[in-house]
Parts: C-alpha cells; structure tokens; sequence
C-alpha cells in the first residue's frame, strides 16, 4: 500500500494540483503554512496515489511512500 | 508508484507561485538522476529568473554573463566532452541579449543541450517585452499590447532552427500532466543525443508567468493553451538521427 505525503510548509497554494487531480481528493482547507500560503491537503479516502498531484506541483509539496504496516 | 522529489532539488525553489520554471528545474533533476549522471553534469545558467537555479539545485552550475548560457555552454563542452553540459536559459537571455550566441551554437552544431524556457517576457525585471511576446500581449514596456507592425512578429526560433544540421529540437509545455511527461521525454532525449554525441539539442517549454502576466495560475495555464500554444505549435522539429545519420 502508497500513502500520500504532503509537506506543507513548501506549498504556495497555486492550485495545480487541485485542478489536476482526477479524484478530487486535495483540497485546501484555508490554514496557512509558515510563509503565509493556504496549504493543499489530501482525502485519504479518495486519493489513489496516482501521482499526478507530484507531476503538476512546482514546488516538490508530494511525495508517495509505503505506507507503514 | 513511489515518488520523491529528486535529490538534486535539495531545498524550497524560489521562484513566484506557479512559476513554470519549478516544474522544469524537477524534470532536468530527475532525468539526469534516472541516467546516473547527474554527479557530472554542468549547467551553464542564464541571467534572470532562470539565475535562481543554482542556489537550490545541487548539480555543479556556471552563472554565464547575460545571454552568453550557450556560448559558455560549448567551451566547456570542448575543454570537458566526458562532461554532460547544458544551459537553461530563459526568452530574455537566449533570444534577446544571447540571440547570437543561441543560434550560432546551432549554426556550429555544438554538442550541447539548451533547455529554454519561453515564458513570453522578461520576468524577472519587472515583465518587459520579449522578442516571444505574442502581438496585443501587455507588457510593462508594451501597455497597449505589442504592436507587430512597430516591433515584427513574435519570434518562432525552433523554425528558425529547424533547417540547420542539429540532432534534436523539440517544444513542450507544462499546462497538464499529459504534456509535462512529454516535456520530461523530450529532456531525456535531449541529453541522450548529447551523450551519443549527435550534436546540438534544444528544448523550448511554454511554461507560465503569473507574476508579471497578471494572471492566476490556473488562468495562466489555459492561457497557454489557448493564446500561446497556436503561435508555438508542441511537438518534436527534428527527430534524433534524422540529420546526423
């Protein structure tokens, strides 16, 4: 199993990745990250991993991992 | 499918948010990785937004004088050919100031691959014309939209280029996934032409600037794939092997 990783601190809310994600599983919740962006955050329950969310995404925010068992 | 971000973009880039050029930092990062050769490559760098690569991104780079990225490019190509060099450079540098030295590095068919990244203006002085600039785009020195009548058309360079004998020339854009893999190809073959020693290889990528275009940057990016893409059509110009054969 791949989990979704998102750190946030790198995110500056350009929206990419919500625009490109097929699932609709980011969103942004409107908390804001220490250089003052509304950071992206992700519905586990929708995403599956595809990685597309890394492909469109500027600023290195994703990464997906094993997920821990 | 496991993802992390290449090692070379060790730090937060620095660039405007939805900047372009995030996107083409990751993919040169992760083919040079993919190819194991991302330890002894070197990047010549152009003056401009394109100047902020080398302070967050961990391969050995060289900061050319403003538009000379290719010609600094190509002496280093000649006194190092185990060397993968590149340049990437931004539509200010490589076709405004560094016109000459772009071209006749093709012209010479120096074997080395250019990565340009055309983003219609000068972005980091504050968004002045291009010689990309589309007709009727504003631009802080064009605020009524470049008038082609005053100032030409907007410079196609790949159509320039594409008669010459050079072993790879391709134009890609960032506006969806679909075309971000195919940018990431054409970077791969790029540097595999170079390393097969086929000559020159140039790679334009439409990529946004939503700072100085004024745009979101969702809005920025159907810009592109609206207004942008019809004047520079995507696609690969010259196949590897087609000329150098």
């Amino acid at each position: 199993m791949e989990k979704l990783i998102i750190h946030k601190e790198s995110c500056k809310s350009c929206r990419y990745c919500i625009e490109n994600c097929p699932k609709g599983a980011l969103y942004i919740k409107g908390d804001i990250n220490e250089k003052g962006y509304p950071y992206v955050s992700v519905d586990h329950e929708k995403c599956t991993t595809c990685g597309i969310c890394y492909n469109v995404c500027p600023d290195y925010v994703f990464e997906i991992q094993e997920r821990e068992v | 499918m496991l993802k992390k971000k290449p090692a070379a973009c060790f730090v937060d880039n620095k660039y405007c948010p939805g900047c372009g050029h995030g996107i083409i930092n990751r993919l040169v990062a992760e083919v040079l990785e993919e190819m194991g050769i991302y330890e002894e490559s070197i990047g010549a760098i152009a003056v401009g937004c394109a100047s902020l690569m080398p302070e967050t991104f961990a391969v050995d780079c060289i900061q050319a004088q403003h538009g000379r990225a290719a010609a600094v490019a190509a002496g280093i190509k000649r006194c190092r050919p185990d060397k993968t060099v590149f340049t990437y450079q931004g539509d200010g540098d490589a076709l405004a100031i560094g016109f000459s030295e772009t071209m006749y590095s093709a012209i010479r068919n120096e074997n080395i691959t250019v990565i340009f990244v055309n983003n219609s203006n000068f972005g980091m002085t504050g968004g002045q014309m291009a010689p990309t600039t589309l007709e009727n785009q504003k631009t802080t020195t064009t605020p009524r939209g470049r008038n082609i009548a005053e100032t030409g058309d907007p410079l196609n360079v790949i159509n320039m280029m594409k008669d010459l004998n050079t072993a790879y020339i391709a134009r890609g854009s960032l506006t969806n996934n679909a075309n971000i893999m195919k940018t990431k190809k054409y970077i791969r073959n790029a540097f595999e032409a170079q390393q097969n020693s086929e000559g020159f290889s140039f790679i334009e990528i439409l990529s946004p600037c939503t700072t100085n275009w004024k745009m979101d940057p969702i809005k920025a990016m159907e810009h592109i794939e609206k207004n942008v893409t019809p004047v520079y059509e995507l696609g690969v110009f010259v196949e590897r092997g087609e000329k150098n054969a």
